[in-house]
C-alpha cells in the first residue's frame, strides 16, 4: 500500500513557485467576464416573473430535475464502474474490440441520440407500430422508452463514457496491482474491489460523475424533445416565452450555485493522499472463464448494440436517400470547419486544463475555490452560457474599440469557458497519483527544473493530455449553441447545420449530418482511447 | 493567398465592368437604390431565425439581379434579439428576418428596427400585416389550423379551436407544446377573443382532453394522428404540406377552423431594417425586393406557405386546400399578450 505522504522527510507544502501562483489569474479573468455578466441580472429584480416560476413551475421542475440526477448518476456510475473494471482487468473473449467502442457514444450529440431513440421507441415509431400490428395493444415497458421517461435512458447511455474513460484509465494504472495485492493477503475478490480498487479510481470516478451530472444538469436538446421539463427548460421557457432574460440569467445562476456547491462539498471531503501509480500496467488480467466470461462479452454486447449499433443504424436508414448529396462542396467546408474548430479549440482548452492543473494541485483551499470558479462554465445551460460570453465580448469591444465579438478568436475562447472542466478531470485524476517523491529523487540526481518536468511529469501527466484532448475535441465538435451565437460568418459546422434542420422537427433531414458527424467524433474516440488507455 | 488576390481581381474587375451596364439596364423589380450607389455598397448583412433552406436562394437570387453580396447569420430569434440590442450602434445587422409576429413585435418594442416609409411596401403588404409604425413587414403567411384521421373523426364534428375543449375530444387531442412560439401566439389571441378567463378554461380543456403529452414537433404530432395515438390537432398547414409532398396519400387531412367565426389564427414570417442599419436604403430596397411579385410565390412557396402579398397566387399543394378566411385580428396583440398566454398556460399545466 502506499506510504502516506506525511510520514516522508521531505518538505511537500513549500510555497508553490511564482508562476503557479499566477495560472489561474488569465482563465479567471476569461471566465470572468460572463460570470459577470450573470451576475449583473441580479441587479435587475423580476419579482413578477419569480412569483410566477414559483407558483406554477419551480416545485414540479426541481422535483424532475433531482428524479433526473438520481436515476442518470445511479445508471452512468454503474454501467461506467462495471465496464471500466471489465476493460481494464479481466480477460475474456473479444474485450480487446469491445474496449475501444464502448466509448463511442461521446461521437453522438445528446440531441442526436434523443431525436433517435424517439424515432425508434414512440408510438408511432417502428417498434411500437410492430408491435400494434402483431397484437393490437401497446406494451407497457416500450411506453415507458417513449416519451417523456424515455429520456433518462437516453441521458445514461450518452454519458456513461464519461465514467468509463477516466475509472477506466485509473484501474489500468492503479488498480490491478492493488487489487492483486489484496488478493495475495486472502480477501475476497468483491470485497478487495470495493475496499482497494475503487477507492483508488475514486477521484477518477467522480471526475467523470461529475461531468456526466453537470452536462444532464446543462442538458436542453435532449429534454426538449421528449417533453421532460427541467430547471434548464424553466430557464429557457422564460427566456423565449415570457421574454426575461434577466429572470433566466437569474435562475442559471442559482443552478450554477448548486453544481459550486456539490463540487465544493465533493472536494473537501475528498481523499487526498497521493497513489501508488505505475506507468505501466502491473500484474496480470484476471482471466475469466465459462459464465463469468460469456457474462461479461454479452453484457458488453448488449450495451454496445443498445448504446451504438441501433442509433447508428436508424441514423443509416434516415440518411440512405440524401447520402450521395452528403458530401458535396459545401458540405466538405462545414466537415472542414468542424475539424478546424475541433483542433484549435481542444488545443485551447488542454492548455486551460494545464493552467488550471497549476493553479490547484496540492494548492490552498483558496486556489482551489478559483480553480472551480474558472471552470464552472461547464454547468452553465449552453445558450444562457453562450449569450453571457457574446454580451461580455460585445461590451469589451466597446470598451476597448476591438472587434472581437465577431471573430474566431471568441469562439475559441467560449469553448475554453465551456469545456476547460473536461480537460481538468482527466488532468486531476493522473495528477493525483504523481508523487511529489519522484521529482525529489529527480531533483537529487541533479536534473535541471525545465528537465525534470519534461522528464518527469510530462511522460506521467501524458495519458490525461491525451483524455482530455480528445474529450474537447468531440465535445467541441457536438457543441451548437455557442458556435451559433458566436460563429464568424461562414463557420457553419456540423452541430449549425443539424440545428437549422431539427429546429423545426425534420430529423429525418438531419440525420445525413448527424452520420458525418458521429464518424468524425468516433476517428479520434478510438483512435485515443487506445492511445491513452496504456492498455495492449 | 494567390487564389484570393485572383479573385479579388476578378471581383474588381466585374465589379468595374458591370457598372456602366447596370445604368442602362432598368429592370423593374431591381432596387432603384441600386444603381446609384453599386460603387459604395455591395454587401449587406441579415440576421435571419428563418431556416437557411428557404431563404438563401432567394438571396443568391437578389445577389445576381443586383450584384450585392448578402451575408446572413442564422440563429434563433431570441438570441438575434438580445445580439442586435448588444451591439447598438455598433451593429453590423442591416435586416432582421424572423418568424413569428411575436418576434417581431419584441424586435419592434425594445427599439431595435426603424420605421420605414416606403410606398412599395405600403402596396404589397396589407395593413393587417404589418407593424402600425411600419417597423416591421410580413413576407409570408402561415395558417396554425385544425389536423384530423379520416377514418376516425367526421368532419362535421369539427368546428372550432374553442370546441376542442369539449369533453367529447377526451383522450383525442393531440398539441404541440406550449414551448413553442406558435402556441403562445395562438392562445394570445384566444386572450383577445375571449377575456383572459375564457381562454384560460378553453386551455384547461384542451389539457384535459389530451391524448398524450405535448410533442415538441407539429410534425412529430401529425405522425401520431396517422399512427392513431390521437384523432386531431392543431399544427400549422405547412407541416402537413410536407407530409403530403412526399405522400399525396397520407391518412391526415387539414381543416380550416372557425370559419363560421373568428377566421383561422394566421402567423407570418417577416423582416424589418434595424434602428442601426449601415445600409438602411438598400436594406429596405432588399426587403421591398423580397415583398415585390417577383419574389413573393417563391419565398412563400420554398416552406408551403402563403404569400404575404395579396396580388401574388399560392401555387400547387397549398392551393388545393381552398379558400379560407383569416382572422383578421392586427398581429402586433401576438407579441403584446405573448407573457400573458405563457403565464396563462403555465397556470393550466399546459406543458
Amino acid at each position: 500500500m502506499s506510504v502516506t505522504a506525511e510520514s516522508l522527510p521531505l518538505k511537500r507544502r513549500a510555497a508553490a513557485p511564482p508562476i503557479r501562483r499566477w495560472a489561474l489569474l488569465p482563465l479567471l479573468l476569461l471566465v470572468g467576464l460572463p460570470l459577470v455578466m450573470l451576475a449583473l441580472a441580479w441587479l435587475e429584480p423580476q419579482t413578477e416573473t419569480w412569483e410566477h416560476l414559483r407558483t406554477w413551475l419551480l416545485p414540479r421542475l426541481i422535483g424532475h430535475t433531482l428524479l433526473m440526477l438520481l436515476i442518470v448518476g445511479l445508471g452512468v456510475a454503474l454501467i461506467g464502474i462495471g465496464m471500466a473494471w471489465l476493460s481494464a482487468c479481466c480477460e475474456y473473449p473479444g474485450r480487446r474490440w469491445l474496449d475501444p467502442l464502448l466509448v463511442l457514444p461521446l461521437a453522438f450529440p445528446t440531441y442526436v441520440l434523443a431525436f433517435i431513440y424517439l424515432g425508434v421507441f414512440d408510438f408511432s415509431g417502428p417498434l411500437q407500430s410492430a408491435w400494434r400490428a402483431a397484437f393490437d395493444t401497446s406494451p407497457s415497458f416500450l411506453e415507458a422508452l417513449s416519451r417523456p421517461g424515455g429520456v433518462l435512458l437516453v441521458m445514461v447511455l450518452a454519458f456513461y463514457p464519461y465514467v468509463y474513460l477516466l475509472a477506466r484509465a485509473s484501474f489500468a494504472t492503479g488498480g490491478l496491482a492493488a487489487f492483486e495485492a489484496g488478493r495475495s493477503l486472502g480477501v475476497g475478490p468483491l470485497e478487495t474491489f470495493w475496499r482497494v480498487a475503487l477507492p483508488i479510481a475514486r477521484p477518477a470516478i467522480v471526475a467523470g460523475l461529475a461531468l456526466a451530472l453537470m452536462e444532464t444538469l446543462a442538458d436542453f436538446g435532449a429534454v426538449s424533445i421528449y417533453g421532460y421539463d427541467t430547471f434548464t427548460t424553466a430557464i429557457y421557457r422564460t427566456w423565449f416565452g415570457l421574454f426575461n432574460l434577466p429572470a433566466a440569467v437569474q435562475l442559471a445562476s442559482i443552478l450554477m450555485l448548486f453544481v459550486f456547491v456539490l463540487l465544493m462539498a465533493e472536494r473537501f471531503n475528498r481523499d487526498s493522499r497521493p497513489r501508488q501509480t505505475e506507468k505501466r500496467p502491473s500484474g496480470h488480467r484476471i482471466q475469466l472463464t465459462g459464465l463469468p466470461a460469456m457474462l461479461a462479452t454479452g453484457s458488453q454486447l448488449v450495451l454496445l448494440s443498445v448504446a451504438v449499433l441501433v442509433p447508428l443504424i436508424q441514423l443509416l436508414v434516415w440518411a440512405w436517400p440524401g447520402l450521395s448529396e452528403l458530401f458535396t462542396g459545401h458540405m466538405l467546408r462545414v466537415i472542414l470547419n468542424t475539424m478546424v474548430l475541433g483542433l484549435v479549440g481542444a488545443l485551447a482548452v488542454v492548455f486551460g486544463g494545464i493552467l488550471l492543473l497549476l493553479g490547484t494541485h496540492r494548492a490552498s483551499r483558496r486556489s482551489v475555490i478559483l480553480g472551480e470558479l474558472a471552470a464552472l462554465g461547464y454547468a452553465i445551460p449552453g445558450t444562457v452560457l453562450a449569450v453571457a460570453i457574446m454580451l461580455a465580448f460585445i461590451r469589451f469591444d466597446q470598451w476597448a474599440g476591438t472587434a472581437l465579438a465577431g471573430g474566431l478568436l471568441a469562439l475559441i475562447l467560449a469553448y475554453l469557458i465551456r469545456f476547460v472542466r473536461v480537460a481538468w478531470g482527466p488532468l486531476e485524476a493522473v495528477a493525483a497519483r504523481i508523487r511529489p517523491e519522484y521529482l525529489e529523487v529527480a531533483r537529487s540526481l541533479g536534473v535541471g527544473k525545465w528537465q525534470r518536468q519534461l522528464r518527469v511529469n510530462l511522460p506521467l501527466l501524458w495519458p490525461g493530455l491525451v483524455t482530455a484532448f480528445l474529450l474537447a475535441l468531440v465535445e467541441i465538435a457536438k457543441e451548437m449553441p455557442a458556435t451559433l451565437m458566436l460563429r464568424p460568418f461562414g463557420w457553419d459546422t456540423l452541430a449549425i447545420r443539424i440545428y437549422e434542420l431539427t429546429a423545426e422537427g425534420q430529423w429525418q433531414l438531419a440525420a445525413g449530418p448527424s452520420l458525418v458527424l458521429v464518424i468524425l467524433g468516433a476517428i479520434p474516440v478510438v483512435l485515443l482511447i487506445r492511445r491513452a488507455s496504456l492498455v495492449r | 493567398m494567390k487564389v484570393w488576390i485572383s479573385l479579388f481581381a476578378a471581383l474588381m474587375l466585374t465589379a468595374c465592368g458591370q457598372q456602366p451596364e447596370s445604368e442602362s439596364t432598368t429592370s423593374t423589380d431591381a432596387p432603384p437604390t441600386a444603381s446609384e450607389t453599386a460603387g459604395e455598397v455591395d454587401r449587406l448583412v441579415v440576421y435571419s431565425s428563418r431556416q437557411p433552406h428557404l431563404i438563401e436562394p432567394l438571396f443568391q437570387r437578389y445577389t445576381a439581379e443586383t450584384g450585392i453580396e448578402i451575408d446572413f447569420t442564422n440563429d434563433n430569434e431570441a438570441s438575434l434579439i438580445e445580439r442586435l440590442a448588444a451591439e447598438g450602434e455598433n451593429t453590423p445587422a442591416d435586416v432582421l428576418v424572423t418568424v413569428d409576429a411575436g418576434n417581431l413585435w419584441h424586435a419592434a418594442d425594445r427599439g431595435l428596427l426603424r420605421s420605414i416609409d416606403s410606398p412599395a411596401l405600403e402596396a404589397s403588404i396589407p395593413a393587417a400585416l404589418q407593424d402600425d409604425r411600419n417597423r416591421w413587414f410580413a413576407l409570408s403567411l402561415r395558417a396554425r389550423t385544425m389536423v384530423y384521421h379520416p377514418e376516425r373523426v367526421a368532419i362535421d364534428e369539427l368546428s372550432t379551436y374553442e370546441d376542442l375543449a369539449d369533453p367529447r375530444w377526451q383522450g383525442r387531442l393531440c398539441l404541440r407544446t406550449s414551448r413553442k412560439v406558435y402556441n403562445q401566439s395562438l392562445v394570445a389571441m384566444l386572450i383577445e377573443h375571449h377575456g383572459e378567463q375564457r381562454a384560460e378554461e378553453i386551455v384547461a380543456g384542451w389539457v384535459a382532453n389530451l391524448a398524450t403529452n405535448p410533442f415538441s414537433s407539429d410534425t412529430q404530432l401529425i405522425e401520431a394522428i396517422a399512427a392513431g395515438q390521437c384523432d386531431v390537432g392543431i399544427v400549422n398547414s405547412y407541416y402537413l404540406g410536407r407530409l403530403q409532398a412526399d405522400n399525396p396519400d397520407y391518412p391526415v387531412q387539414l381543416f380550416w377552423a372557425n370559419q363560421g367565426t373568428t377566421g383561422v389564427h394566421v402567423n407570418v414570417s417577416g423582416a424589418g431594417v434595424t434602428l442601426h442599419a449601415p445600409h438602411p436604403e438598400q436594406a429596405q430596397a432588399l426587403i421591398e425586393w423580397l415583398a415585390s411579385e417577383a419574389a413573393q410565390a417563391e419565398f412563400a412557396e420554398r416552406n408551403l406557405e402563403f404569400p404575404a402579398n395579396p396580388a401574388v397566387e399560392a401555387r400547387g399543394l397549398v392551393r388545393a386546400w381552398g379558400e379560407f378566411r383569416q382572422d383578421e385580428t392586427p398581429l402586433t396583440v401576438a407579441g403584446q399578450r405573448q407573457a400573458q398566454a405563457v403565464r396563462l398556460m403555465d397556470r393550466v399545466g399546459y406543458r
